[in-house]
């Protein structure tokens, strides 16, 4: 996985509560087999005119010029500030492995949907969560100043903006450090392995009609 | 005498099934949670088997797998196969998978394939006590039989499948408490849209929600899954219910259930799966049943719900800013004035299905109101998509099928269907359809459809009457 420390980038503001993960990648693509090439399916009802299908060669689709993603100034943005319960609804993952096919690193939000922020570490992303009122602030002022860009610092765990203003968010030290430093869960889990069988062991004796078959 | 810092309050269910699968715990606060079931489909898993295989690892417990496939699949003649290339290859490779590392599956043509959550407690795969994971969102479900059952994403099906664990921090705990008498004609599912309606679809985040109370027990297993399913709309990753006779008489007799000695072992520990009468929970909400009338949402997100006699909001009424643009975006979505009575709202789909209502119950539920009736002119299309191919065969052996048929019905093989239409079944822009599932985001049910979440009576009057109607006057 690709660790993160430090970015900087464009802040594109997507101002709603409650996107969910429908919104975000729609079912269609869901039936594809790799964690690749989401990127230009992301939030596809919202981008584009056309109805989306697997396959198609994006460039051509018609986009709906409302939609913050197709605006001139967000562009470049890696960085997505958007309303509370960000990816409520399902546990795709391939939610997360569009914004990041997209090309964003960080979210800044008041609040995620459980699993959708479960995933976002799997995958090198940074969910950051700040007050509703904060980021009620960075709204206007990213509205207020083309080109605005925010720096996202793990390891200090704070958000920088253009005018300096440092704000501290908070990350529980195993999802840092798993971000951190891009670290492969499974194979850290199966240094564990001993305990798991001993665990096994014991469950066999103890419930052992958990493991008939 | 208990020791200094011992924790002296009784437990919680969700902390007992907890403290069961404890392997270790980490100095950071999580914990290493042992996983007795995983449930597989075909949409989340391609990417979580190619990674194992890149890691040249494998299936730590091959027996503790059970896989099925359910979202792509035709619920129409499926002698054909499936039509679509896409979906063909994501099905395909979920079989190639399991063929690999000899995970059992229920592939589209076995007579026992059908919606995950649906066949995991009909085959007595998912039991009380367990730890239940599947990479989706609705395992909550599960959670019904006194599980910790909770859905996961792709990379954490990957390390379930690879080493029968899963990193995870423990939730808050929040007790449900839904008592007194249900009105005639009120389900399971206007009590968990009322609950959604009244907490909010974010409520539940970072809680374990467990559902109690008179009303509650006094619920059929499958009722109570239809409750515990949208425990994930609320916010909250599982939902459960506490083990009694119920449960235990649900149990009994299915293919994966232990038998003889083991199930008399099982039978005991499962008695003691039950919050200990003075534990403590991190938030207490009451509900009193007498409250909740049938609900019809009207809006694109769950919580956005009424009762059948009530109205359309007036965003305008909304004193909170984020509220009033939400709601005025979500009318506008689906078409809808302020202020109109949802008994004027009319329909051109019915969908009858989804795990959320497709089990025997739910369809005896939606006959009982069809027998001797026919689906209005203006509905396009009504379709009854069973849960799964076991409960499709239940149904015809009671006639089920027959009055469906005959009220204008369309009777479907087992999926998840339009549900969320990854399959051919799916809104076209615009219509508006009255659906027994869980979710009416925008777009969930075909791009520009309109989606009313309502229980499976309140559906299939609906279908008589061409517009929703208040089941209980009907
Ligand atoms: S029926 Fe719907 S909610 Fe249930 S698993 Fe299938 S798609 Fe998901």
């Amino acid at each position: 996985m690709q660790p993160f420390k430090q970015h900087k980038g464009v802040v594109a503001p997507l101002e709603r509560a409650n996107v969910d993960t429908d919104a975000i990648i729609p079912k269609q693509f869901l039936k594809s087999i790799k964690r690749t090439g989401f990127g230009d399916n992301l939030f596809d009802e919202w981008r584009y005119l056309d109805h989306g299908e697997p396959g198609q060669d994006c460039s051509q689709r018609p986009r709906n010029p409302d939609f913050v993603l197709n605006q001139e100034r967000y562009q470049s943005a890696s960085v997505l500030l958007t309303g509370r319960n960000f990816g409520c609804g399902s546990s795709r993952e391939h939610a997360p492995w569009a914004l990041k096919d997209f090309g964003f690193r960080a979210l800044i939000a008041p609040s995620y949907a459980n699993i959708f922020y479960n995933n976002c570490f799997k995958n090198g992303l940074l969910p950051v969560e700040l007050p509703e009122e904060t980021v009620g602030r960075l709204f206007r002022e990213v509205e207020a100043q083309p080109g605005y860009e925010l720096l996202v610092d793990l390891p200090a765990q704070s958000v920088t903006t253009p005018s300096g203003e440092v704000i501290p968010f908070a990350i529980d030290s195993f999802r840092r450090q798993m971000l951190e430093e891009g670290l492969d869960e499974i194979g850290l889990t199966l240094q564990h392995a001993e305990a798991i069988r001993a665990y096994e062991e014991r469950r066999r004796r103890e419930a052992p009609w958990l493991f008939r078959s | 005498m208990p020791q200094p810092g011992e924790d002296m309050t009784g437990k919680t269910l969700y902390d007992k099934l907890w403290d069961d699968h404890v392997v270790r715990d980490n100095e950071d606060g999580t914990s290493l949670l042992y996983i007795d079931r995983h449930l597989v489909h075909e949409v989340t898993s391609p990417q979580a088997f190619e990674g194992l295989r890149l890691a040249g690892r494998k299936p730590w417990r091959v027996d503790a797998n059970l896989a099925v496939t359910d979202h792509n699949v035709p619920t129409t003649d499926r002698s054909r196969g499936i039509a679509d290339p896409i979906s063909k290859l994501q099905v395909d490779t979920l079989g190639d998978n399991c063929r690999t590392y000899g995970i059992i599956e229920f592939g589209m043509n076995d007579p026992r394939q059908g919606i995950v959550h649906v066949i995991g407690p009909e085959q007595g795969a998912t039991l009380p006590g367990m730890t239940i994971v599947c990479g989706d969102s609705h395992t909550s479900t599960q959670g019904a039989m006194g599980a910790m059952a909770f859905g996961i994403g792709t990379s954490e099906v990957e390390h379930a499948l690879a080493t029968q664990t899963l990193v995870q921090q423990k939730s808050k705990t929040m007790f449900i408490s839904v008592d007194g008498e249900l009105g005639p004609g009120v389900t399971a599912k206007d009590i968990i849209l009322h609950i959604i309606g009244t907490i909010g679809t974010a409520g539940g985040t970072g809680y374990a929600i467990e559902y109690g109370g008179s009303a509650i027990r006094n619920l059929s297993m499958e009722a109570r899954m239809t409750i515990c399913n949208m425990s994930i709309e609320a916010g909250a990753p599982c939902g459960m219910i506490a083990v009694d006779d119920t449960t235990i008489d649900y149990i009994a007799n299915r293919p994966f259930t232990p038998t003889g000695e083991l199930w008399d072992q099982a039978v005991e520990h499962w008695r003691t799966l039950h919050s200990d009468a003075d534990a403590q929970f991190d938030k207490v909400v009451h509900i009193d049943a007498a409250d909740i009338e049938p609900q019809v949402s009207w809006g694109t997100s769950p919580e956005m719900v009424v009762p059948v006699n009530g109205r359309v909001p007036n965003p305008f009424k909304e004193s909170d800013e984020s509220k009033r643009s939400a709601y005025a975006r979500a009318l506008e979505y689906m078409g809808l004035k302020p202020e109109t009575p949802i008994t004027d709202i009319w329909l051109d789909k019915i969908f009858i299905g989804s795990c959320t209502n497709a089990r025997i119950s739910d369809l005896r539920a939606a006959a009982r109101v069809l027998e001797g009736r026919r689906i209005a002119e203006n509905i396009a299309l009504a379709m009854v998509v069973p849960g799964s191919g076991l409960v499709k065969k239940q149904a015809e052996e009671e006639g089920l099928d027959r009055i469906f048929k005959d009220a204008g019905f369309e009777w479907r093989e087992a999926g998840c269907s339009m549900c969320l239409g990854m399959n051919p079944d799916q809104l076209s822009p615009g219509e508006r359809c009255a659906s027994t599932s869980n979710r009416n985001f925008e777009g969930r049910q075909g791009q520009g459809g309109r989606t009313h979440l309502v229980s499976p009576a309140m559906a299939a009057a609906a279908a008589v009457a061409g517009h929703f109607v208040d089941v209980r006057t009907f």
